[in-house]
């Protein structure tokens, strides 16, 4: 197809901007500060002349206007998902609502500081509470910390937690954890970091855990597998009670990774699959925005044997209802984070939970159905290496398109020509040129239809003429940028011109 | 291609012996496999070193590959110029960008277990195949 | 539901086309035995006003209409509409992380500009996309250093924030790094002869604040020395970033962990923060954590990526610098775009207005008798004062006039019972200072008088 036929979008002129640093003038500046009310003091003359600086060399002095222009400039350059689809396999790209943005703004919520007295924070308690328990009746699970900043800190507290427990039952941690070779690259990283071995465990050809394999793998000195579910492949792992038993009958746990709860979400409980310990991405299932690569939040659910281990602090209620947070938790793992949670994150997400209350289970078979539906419209121009039912994501490979020369990543740089952003490219590691892609509820059936085309006209593309997809994207400011020579020779920041 | 006075190993380092210096590199091969090499990290000069034990990384933009040392000995040389120019692995993997020279400990043994270029070459074959299959 | 482009009969088209007879077929991988029979037990679903109702609502029950004095780590100061309105343009909101850089282009020169601010003020070469916050990113300059110097103890000064010193510990714990905690001298600064004593030849780094959590400005220099002298690194935290418009920049430090709240960020009940890590260049590749770096296409032109991933997660697995991936980027954006309108005269204004503040509060407060100055160090917007009374029962007095008083120090320093840290900024008004003043006097006064006629009643809140 001709990018002039192209339906779904179009080039328009956008407005160059340099670094701010390039626009910057001496004298000019964006903020007036309050008048000071008090004697004005020099920092020479209240800290001592070796204690203060120069101004800082090389710092932007730019007006308002012209920040305001920099910075809608940037952000022009960039794709959204209040642009269109972003398929982005196993990262929930799902509409931000914007009364989750109005909300965390208010005064009362967003003014409050984290060691103001009990007594002044019951609102933003409450609020912590009613998520806590909404994320409970979600998960089927019994006890949960809202403390991670983010999924892989989530992991890393629900391993310290696994840890504790078993040292305090058996005197001893064990000594390594099992994770998928499917599994997303945090686990692994923080499984180093509590000091447990990684050992990997193979899928099987329906891209499920081996079954056989872990019963051979499981011994005293596993301490948990790490599962995800539905896992990379957008695969629900079917004997997930069965493997469970499995560990459970060796004292080890089953920890689930909920990165792809979007797939679960009022529909099952991971609390009634056998999962002791999970955490979810509340930037991912609960609709807060990824904001170019956080904040998020990684809230971890325990089964109740677990309880205690979790983070300090924790939120308790008092016999008068009063709710307090709690310090004293002699078998606490201690504290992930200082000041407790995202709370701002928290926010949201309780305010999306609100929106939907149990109607959340039509998001989840809204998001499965356009997984299916985009896997029902692609399987014929693309090759599906796996054919187990798919959940919330499918996964393709660039089997045939490689034959021409075409990999999964020019597909994805074509698809930007298209209108759209890219799926994620080359994950999981398990299917080679993997092309992974996850709609999420937040698309029509038209945008999904205009995706179909695209990816169908695409493989045409390849097929025809493989030159034009290895040359994307054509549309945009920059082409594909030379990677190689960032890397070699690093330019971490702007300098002046000598 | 692939010089006849090197041994290799199975992991596509290449091992050239003069007296009880065994020079180490990656060979063509691997260098093609993992592209624009970006950066190499080597040893210290006297580091010990393990006959298959990793000594080093070789990285291109998206990968990481270790570097497992043909021989057992004490590392005597890096290749300096590699810090500057890490492209040179994907322009002379079998010459100028050798990785380091180990005083091997153990030469005879630790080479005899290693292949010859021609059962490289064969080696290789196959793996390409088993990689288009 | 409103969030959700489909009608049912769009649904059915759509189960058609797969083939499905209805949605159930769809989750026939999930034995039916755990499929959920019942709806979810949640609250909802909500209208738009009633979700608004819902939060005015909590925040009615909070501290509206108190003036407050607390800061230790989180910090109260002027934000802009401009920055808050600009990075909730859907492009900067609704996008994930700059992957593909063709089409984030916006998002990557940010962060780079981000990079550069940062490296300017904590005179540092080099620093990262961001961390969480202020103390895992203490935490994980801690393990950089184990990683740089193969050594496995840290010497960490005790007016380090004490939250930010329970975080390290608990990622210490198992990466085999063990602490050595050293004392603070009556300056309030940290312990040269003990810091002396306590780094070995095993210490991969010692850690200091500045300010520190008293508000004294460390010795960052003489660490610095110390440090050094036995082969160690030196790393420094910063809690309060605007300090830096005046305050020295650690320059000797190799790595600086800090939390940026204090530039563009809300209070917001303690997070979500944005963590800075910044270090020399050499150190950049043990460095955690994404790194923006500025390349070329093929026609020449300028442009902006993700670069050295091989450090991350998503590559090296369990061997990368950290399990970090989701970091803080939107934080970090409210603090670029701060810091871009405060320019480089506002920075030094804003910090230097902090210091006028903290010089007006002192010489209100500590001429009131009773009340004490126990460390002698300059500070910047925060200082210690001892109260011949506990801290939390002066503060009940002070919340009956709508103040909410000094943060007690006892809990964390058991010696420093009856010492409060009192923090003001440049959001707080001289009249709020004379409020203070005037109300603590009151209370010590009658306190002074009631104390021997009618002793309190205890059971008051932690």
């Amino acid at each position: 197809m001709s990018d002039q036929q192209i339906r779904k979008a179009r080039s328009h002129v956008n407005q160059s901007e340099d670094l701010i640093f390039e626009r910057s003038a001496p004298g000019k500046r964006g903020m007036a500060l309050p008048r000071l009310d008090v004697p004005a003091v020099s920092a020479a003359e209240a800290l001592g002349a070796d204690l203060t600086r120069d101004d800082v060399s090389g710092f932007p002095e730019i007006s308002e206007i012209e920040a305001v222009r920099h910075f809608t400039r940037l952000s022009t350059w960039n794709y959204a998902i209040d642009y269109g689809m972003y398929p982005l396999g196993s990262c929930t790209m799902k509409y931000n609502p914007r009364v989750n943005e109005f909300v965390a703004r208010l005064e009362g919520i967003a003014t409050e500081h984290p060691y103001q007295p009990a007594e002044l924070a019951q609102g933003c308690l409450r609020i912590l509470r009613d998520l806590e328990r909404a994320l409970l009746a979600i998960t089927g699970m019994d006890a949960i910390t809202l403390e991670p900043a983010a999924g892989a800190q989530g992991e890393l507290t629900g391993l310290l937690v696994i840890h504790a427990h078993l040292r305090d039952r058996d005197g001893h941690p064990r000594k390594k954890v099992l994770i998928p070779d499917s599994a997303h690259g945090t686990n692994p990283a923080s499984v180093a970091l509590t000091g447990y071995a990684v050992e990997n465990i193979r899928s099987d050809a329906s891209g499920q855990v081996d079954f056989e394999e872990l019963r051979r793998l499981v011994n005293e000195d596993v301490a948990a597998l790490m599962l995800t579910n539905p896992n990379t492949l957008g695969v629900f792992e079917e004997r997930i009670a069965d493997v469970a038993q499995v560990l459970h009958e060796r004292g080890a746990l089953l920890y689930m990774d909920g990165a792809n709860m979007n797939a679960l979400a009022g529909v099952v409980r991971p609390g009634d699959l056998g999962v002791d310990v999970m955490h979810l991405n509340l930037h991912k299932t609960f609709s807060t925005p990824h904001g170019g690569g956080g904040p998020g939040a990684g809230p971890v659910a325990v089964k109740k044997i677990l309880e205690p281990f979790l983070p300090v602090p924790a939120i308790v209620e008092e016999a008068d209802g009063r709710l307090r947070l709690d310090t004293e938790r002699p078998k606490s793992v201690g504290r992930v984070k200082a000041f407790g949670g995202n709370f701002g994150v928290l926010v949201r997400a309780l305010a999306y939970i609100l929106a939907y209350g149990p109607g959340i289970r039509q998001a989840t078979e809204d998001a499965v159905l356009n997984a299916n539906y985009l896997r029902a419209k692609l399987q014929d121009a693309y090759d599906l290496p796996y054919s187990t039912p798919s959940m919330h994501e499918v996964v393709f490979s660039d089997a045939r398109q490689r034959k021409n020369g075409v990999n999964t990543i020019d597909i994805a740089k074509r698809l930007i020509d298209y209108g759209f952003h890219p799926y994620t490219t080359a994950f999981p590691l398990i299917v080679h040129g993997a092309m992974m892609i996850e709609p999420t509820e937040s698309e029509s059936r038209e945008e999904c239809d205009l995706f179909v085309d695209a990816m169908r006209s695409i493989a045409e593309e390849a097929a025809t003429d493989p030159n034009l997809v290895k040359s994307a994207p054509r549309s945009t400011r920059v082409g594909r940028l030379d990677e190689v020579a960032a890397a070699r020779k690093p330019i971490l920041r702007w300098k002046p011109s000598e | 291609m692939y010089p006849t006075d090197f041994r290799y190993t199975k992991e596509h380092e290449w091992v050239k012996l003069d007296g009880d210096v065994a020079t180490v590199g990656i060979t063509d091969y691997a260098q093609h496999e993992l592209g624009d090499v970006v950066y190499v990290e080597l040893p210290a000069p006297g580091t010990k070193v393990e006959a298959g034990q990793a000594f080093g990384t070789v990285e291109s933009v998206k990968s990481v590959s270790e570097i497992f040392s043909p021989v057992s000995g004490e590392v005597v040389e890096v290749n300096a110029a590699l810090s500057d120019h890490p492209e040179s692995i994907n322009q002379d993997a079998h010459g100028a960008a050798w990785l380091a020279r180990i005083r091997a400990s153990n030469a005879k043994a630790d080479l005899a277990a290693l292949m010859d270029a021609a059962a490289y070459e064969a080696y290789i074959a196959e793996q390409q195949e088993e990689a288009s299959a | 539901m409103r969030y959700l482009p489909k009608s049912d009969a769009e649904r059915r088209a759509m189960l058609d086309a797969i083939g499905a007879s209805s949605i159930e077929d769809l989750f026939a991988a999930i034995p039916e035995r755990f499929r959920l029979k019942e709806a979810l037990a949640v609250p909802g679903p909500l209208a738009e006003s009633e979700i608004i109702g819902y939060f005015r609502d909590r925040a009615r029950e909070t501290s509206v209409g108190y003036s407050s004095f607390l800061g230790a780590g989180v910090y109260r100061h002027v934000r802009s509409v401009v920055a808050d309105a600009l990075l909730q343009r859907g492009e900067f909101l609704t996008a994930y992380t700059p992957y593909q850089a063709e089409i984030s282009q916006g998002t990557l020169q940010w962060i780079f500009e981000f990079q550069t601010m940062v490296s300017q003020l904590t005179g540092q070469e080099v620093a990262n996309a961001s961390m969480y916050d202020g103390s895992t990113a203490l935490a994980e300059a801690a393990l950089m250093a184990e990683r740089l110097t193969g050594r496995h103890r840290l010497a960490v000064t005790r007016s380090v924030h004490p939250e930010y010193r329970h975080v390290l510990e608990t990622y210490a714990q198992h990466a085999g790094l063990a602490i050595s905690t050293v004392g603070y001298a009556p300056s309030g600064r940290f312990d040269a002869d003990a810091l002396r004593a306590a780094v070995t030849p095993e210490t991969a780094a010692v850690v200091i604040q500045s300010p520190n959590f008293f508000g004294s400005i460390e010795q960052v220099a003489e660490a610095a020395e110390i440090a050094h002298a036995a082969g160690a690194l030196l790393i420094v935290a910063i809690a309060e970033a605007v300090s830096l418009g005046a305050v020295r920049a650690p320059s000797e430090a190799d790595i600086v962990a800090m939390e940026g709240q204090s530039y563009g960020l809300p209070p917001s009940y303690g997070g979500p923060f944005v963590g800075v890590l910044a270090t020399r260049e050499k150190f950049v590749r043990q460095m955690p954590g994404r790194l923006v770096g500025q390349t070329t296409d093929a026609a020449g032109r300028r442009g902006f990526c993700l670069t050295l991933a091989t450090r991350e997660q998503h590559i090296r697995r369990e061997k990368a610098t950290s399990n970090i991936c989701t970091n803080q980027a939107l934080c970090a954006l409210a603090m670029t775009m701060h810091l871009a309108l405060l320019g480089r005269e506002g920075v030094r204004e804003l910090a230097e207005q902090n210091i006028a503040k903290a010089t007006y509060a002192r010489s209100r407060l500590e001429v009131i008798p009773g009340v004490q100055r126990i460390f002698s160090a300059p500070v910047f917007n925060e200082f210690v004062i001892r109260l011949p009374r506990s801290v939390r029962v002066v503060n009940e007095g002070l919340l009956r006039d709508k103040i909410i008083g000094p943060f007690p120090l006892g809990p964390f320093y058991p010696e420093l019972t009856k010492c409060g840290l009192v923090c003001v900024t440049e959001t707080t008004t001289r009249e709020e200072i004379d409020r203070l003043a005037g109300s603590l006097e009151r209370i010590l006064a009658s306190e002074t008088n009631d104390a021997a006629a009618a002793p309190r009643t205890a059971g008051h809140r932690a």
